[in-house]
């Protein structure tokens, strides 16, 4: 009785395999529509910034779609997305872009959440002569391969914190500072890394601690008694949420005193709601901010984009998915340009894409980096009743807010 | 290589003192590891997932304002049932099997945890704050979060506690003859089922117990569980088994030892140097058994 059980299981789930595989091929464009593919990531370790990935490309699609779609060859046409669940893991990512490109005949891509899923999906788009425009990989190893179909909305990651070691430069009367940094094992952190020791060397700065943190690091305490012990002008920190989470708890707990900190992923922390009044003063590297002055005619600028998207999902946008918004405008702008849907033509369009978005600027060079949106530096700023909001301080031009510089010592607080 | 450790000798107070407290709480952890490998043969993979999953029960009490600190009297009771559960379901099926194949099972529950907790309580890092101060020794050179001490202290408790109940209850009495010799147990009228079944749960427990501690000390995150098997385990084989205070001992000795290739060798070589410590007293151990077999031929 047991061993028919089990053989009908077997023979159930292999059935529900093969239906659930087989489906219906879709081409490019169908109808009035084009088909975008996109892998990201709704389950694994990724799932939280895939999801406001996937709802940036949404909120994109409904707002286009609404407002007139896209005009190619006189005919209006309205953007579709196919969707797959890439389980945060760039094998899979790598599996899917071969699907979606053979299976369901896309011919146009968006990106996946990461840099690591980035890498492995590029040289199957490329391989395909696919044009994908990504919103969310910025390792600076995606854009030196001579890779020609690839182009990414957002600035490059050895670029992230460059601002905050040239602002503190400044502050220092142009003479060089001391930079303790700390960055997990990862592709993203190293390249931010990359740009601080280009960043240090063009400004005369000295790195007097670079520790390289692993990938499941839970703790800093010996690098931050390191930081106690030399009192450098600047820590640097870089490790995903996780990094920027630990970094902040182990700094208030063992009273670190630094009159810089900077940081990258604590829009995603969300570190003054984790951490409160602790996270006070951490500037954060971010690639796009509510206030900054851009504008388009689809999101109008920052705020309004934020408050439409906190209408539509319930929760304000992290730069992720404004950024993911923006990739479909460039997709729009490029198809309308080429007025074609030919591969080569939208690629040729893609790449002579010179546009500003409220999301920033968007100018592709040859890599496919986007040059011409720069980043910016947020600090936490908390008011008397310990609510707190991050607030522009760099570059000047957006800053809604004066730096505090240096930050005040613990013991002062 | 880095001598600041050498030319600024109160670091070394630093580090000895965060590698002790680090070592007690991974102590507590490797305690429960050890506790069901010596009864029951089993080297659980799921160790750490049941690590973070008691993280979490704090991190919730947390978030519905009661003070995390309590998670180390809830956690371990949730827990204890989690694990009975877990035995009831799979773990009695591989209990006699070989190693290899209860390894094979824990994995499949270590991946089935990281899923589900991903699946339930979502993928982003998540900490409770407990709002202990710091201790600040010569002249605030040294700093000692409290909560680490708060983890360390409670660990010492809980350990201890676990020692006199081994020794002195009955289920304790049964436990530790069912490691001796499970047959002769048997025979001797022990019921070996309910005695695995309480091995596993209390090790769940433990690790309910330090996950409520590692969510006030550090973070949590769904796939963060790996890390903690693999200190466990180190501990334990550093240890041998069914050796209790053997463990308490090797788990600080090597908080210590990491703490100070941290500082001396660099960041990143900090769980490699762990590793090699770990190969070296292998191949030591062997060396000394294969001695010991010429002697007995």
């Amino acid at each position: 009785m047991n061993k028919i059980i089990k053989f009908a299981l077997v023979l159930l789930s292999t059935l529900g395999l093969i239906l659930g595989t087989a489906s219906t091929s879709f081409s490019k464009v169908e109808g009035d529509k084009i088909i975008l593919g996109a892998a990201v990531s709704l389950t694994g370790k990724y799932s939280s910034n895939g999801v406001h990935t996937q709802n940036g490309y949404n909120m994109a699609v409904e707002r286009i779609n609404s407002m007139g779609g896209v005009k190619v060859g006189g005919k209006t046409y309205k953007f579709d997305i196919i969707y797959y669940d890439d389980e945060s893991n760039p094998k899979r990512a790598a599996q899917l872009a071969e699907r979606l490109i053979n299976q369901d005949g896309v011919e146009f891509m968006l990106g996946p959440y990461s840099s690591g899923l980035t890498k492995a999906m590029a040289p199957v788009t490329e391989k395909y002569g696919v044009p994908m425009v990504e919103a969310n990989g910025a390792s600076r190893s995606l854009f030196t391969k001579g890779y020609k179909y690839l182009f990414a909305v957002l600035a490059p990651a050895n670029l992230y914190l460059d601002v905050a070691i040239r602002t503190a430069v400044e502050l220092n009367g142009g003479k060089g500072v001391k930079i303790a940094q700390a960055f997990e094992q990862d592709a993203f952190s190293q390249d931010v890394r990359l740009g601080i020791l280009d960043a240090a060397k063009e400004t005369g700065s000295e790195i007097i601690i670079d520790d390289k943190l692993p990938k499941e690091l839970n703790d800093m305490a010996a690098t931050l008694a390191k930081v106690k012990a030399t009192k450098p002008d600047v820590l640097v920190v870089s490790g995903h949420t996780k990094g920027a989470l630990t970094a902040i708890r182990q700094i208030a707990e063992m009273k670190v005193d630094v009159p810089m900190l900077a940081m990258t992923h604590c829009d995603a922390a969300k570190l003054s709601k984790q951490h409160g009044k602790n996270a006070q003063y951490a500037l954060c590297a971010s690639q796009w901010h509510k206030t900054l002055t851009y504008k388009d005619k689809w999101f109008k600028d920052g705020m309004t984009y934020d408050k439409d998207f906190t209408k539509m999902f319930g929760y304000a946008p992290p730069y992720q998915a404004a950024e993911s918004s923006a990739a479909l405008l460039v997709f729009k702008d490029a198809f309308e340009r080429a007025n074609s849907f030919d591969q080569k033509k939208v690629r040729d369009a893609l790449a002579a894409t010179d546009m500003q978005t409220f999301y920033g600027n968007i100018k592709f060079a040859p890599g496919g980096q986007n040059v011409s949106k720069p980043m910016v530096l947020f600090q936490v700023m908390c008011d008397s009743s310990g609510k707190c909001e991050n607030k522009v301080v760099a570059p000047l031009k957006w800053a809604s807010a004066k730096l505090i510089h240096p930050i005040p010592k613990w013991s002062e607080r | 290589m880095d001598l600041l450790i050498f030319q600024a000798p109160i670091l070394m107070v630093q580090a000895s003192m965060d590698g002790i407290l680090l070592g007690i709480l991974f102590a507590l952890i490797a305690y429960g590891m050890a506790l069901q490998w010596g009864v029951m043969n089993i080297i659980n993979i799921a160790q750490g997932d049941l690590v973070i999953l008691g993280g979490y029960i704090a991190y919730f009490m947390y978030l519905y304002g009661i003070h995390p600190a309590w998670g180390v009297i809830v956690s371990p009771i949730i827990m204890y049932f989690v694990g009975i559960g877990i035995y009831k379901l799979v773990i009695n099926k591989v209990v006699d099997r070989d190693l290899f194949i209860s390894i094979l099972a824990t994995f499949g529950i270590s991946i089935l945890f990281m899923q589900l907790m991903n699946f339930a309580f979502g993928a982003d890092v998540v900490l409770a704050n407990s709002g202990y101060g710091t201790t600040m020794l010569f002249d605030n050179s040294v700093t000692l979060p409290n909560s680490k001490i708060f983890a360390a202290i409670i660990s010492i408790i809980f350990a201890i506690g676990l020692v006199l109940y081994m020794k002195k209850s009955k289920l304790g009495r049964a436990i530790r003859a069912t490691a001796q010799n499970a047959r002769a147990a048997k025979i001797l009228g022990v019921d070996t089922e309910k005695v695995y079944a309480a091995t596993f749960g209390i090790n769940a427990a433990l690790c309910g117990v330090a996950g409520a501690l590692i969510s006030i000390t550090f973070t949590i995150h769904p796939y963060m569980g790996l890390p903690y098997t693999i200190r466990s385990f180190m501990i334990v084989i550093v240890a041998g088994l069914g050796n209790l205070p053997g463990v308490a001992i090797s788990g600080m000795g090597l908080g210590v030892f990491e703490e100070f290739a941290d500082y001396i060798l660099g960041t990143e070589f900090r769980i490699g140097s762990v590793f090699l410590l770990l190969v070296l007293i292998l191949v030591y151990r062997r060396f000394k058994l294969a001695k010991k077999r010429e002697y007995l031929k």
